[in-house]
């Protein structure tokens, strides 16, 4: 696995429950739901998703995306609540 | 076709008259405002997702119901009760690809774009409704499948 720099941005209430909007990372995570993982298990402020999982949805370079997605060649990642816009 | 994201307020008169302007072919002009209701509330979004989802959206009913033209715009930041906050705008050359065409991009726009309301300090949460509403467009149709 090797160690690759991503873009993190987080909306609504994964915003202001982890407290940083926006941030760059290092992670050897492979797909999403491992960086995800890797996130609440590691970065301050993440440990209070713990519980809430099941309702964070994700995009990849600002496409919607799934936990099993690959973060090849991917530079941006967002975490966000289901969206509700309209 | 076209798409905005903005702060700024948008005139209904005004974008229809853009959308027809030097042209002949449009039978059927429809359009939807989706507006505040009751209590205030702040729209977060995610810039450059925002536009390319509605373009996505766009693209996807102009094929689907042959349309001839299309507008949407998406306001963003904090809005009161009785402001506008949502435009879809559709033409064709016959009423009911434009009338399909508008209910099919509000019910998607609402599961599909990345906007996120904020009411009272409280994150409001997606609804069943609307997950069905774009659900049961699904079948590819003009009709929603309603199941």
């Amino acid at each position: 696995m090797t160690l690759h720099t991503l873009k993190i941005l987080t909306f609504a209430w994964v915003r202001t429950q982890t407290g940083a909007p926006e941030f760059e990372v290092q992670t050897k995570a492979a797909t999403v739901g491992a960086l995800l993982e890797e996130l609440i298990a590691t970065r301050p402020g993440w440990e209070k998703l713990v519980g809430r999982q099941e309702a964070i949805r994700c995009a990849v370079d600002q496409v919607f995306a799934e936990r099993h997605t690959s973060l090849d060649g991917v530079r941006e990642v967002a975490f966000f609540p289901p969206v509700t816009g309209g | 076709m076209s798409v905005s994201v903005q702060q700024a307020d948008f005139d209904l008169a005004a974008e229809l008259a853009a959308l027809r302007h030097g042209r002949t072919d449009l039978g059927a002009l429809v359009s939807f405002i989706g507006s505040v209701r009751d209590v205030p509330l702040t729209l977060e979004h995610y810039p450059a997702m925002t536009e390319r989802a509605l373009m996505a959206l766009e693209a996807e009913a102009a094929q689907r119901f042959n349309l001839c033209a299309s507008r949407l715009i998406h306001r963003y930041g904090a809005l009161n009760p009785g402001d506008q906050i949502v435009l879809v705008l559709t033409a064709s050359r016959h009423r009911a690809a434009a009338f399909a065409a508008t209910q099919f991009l509000i019910d998607k726009l609402k599961t599909e774009v990345p906007f996120w309301k904020l009411e009272n300090g409280t994150w409001v949460e997606q609804r069943a409704d609307d997950r069905h509403a774009a659900r049961d467009w699904q079948g590819g149709g003009f009709e929603p499948q309603r199941s």
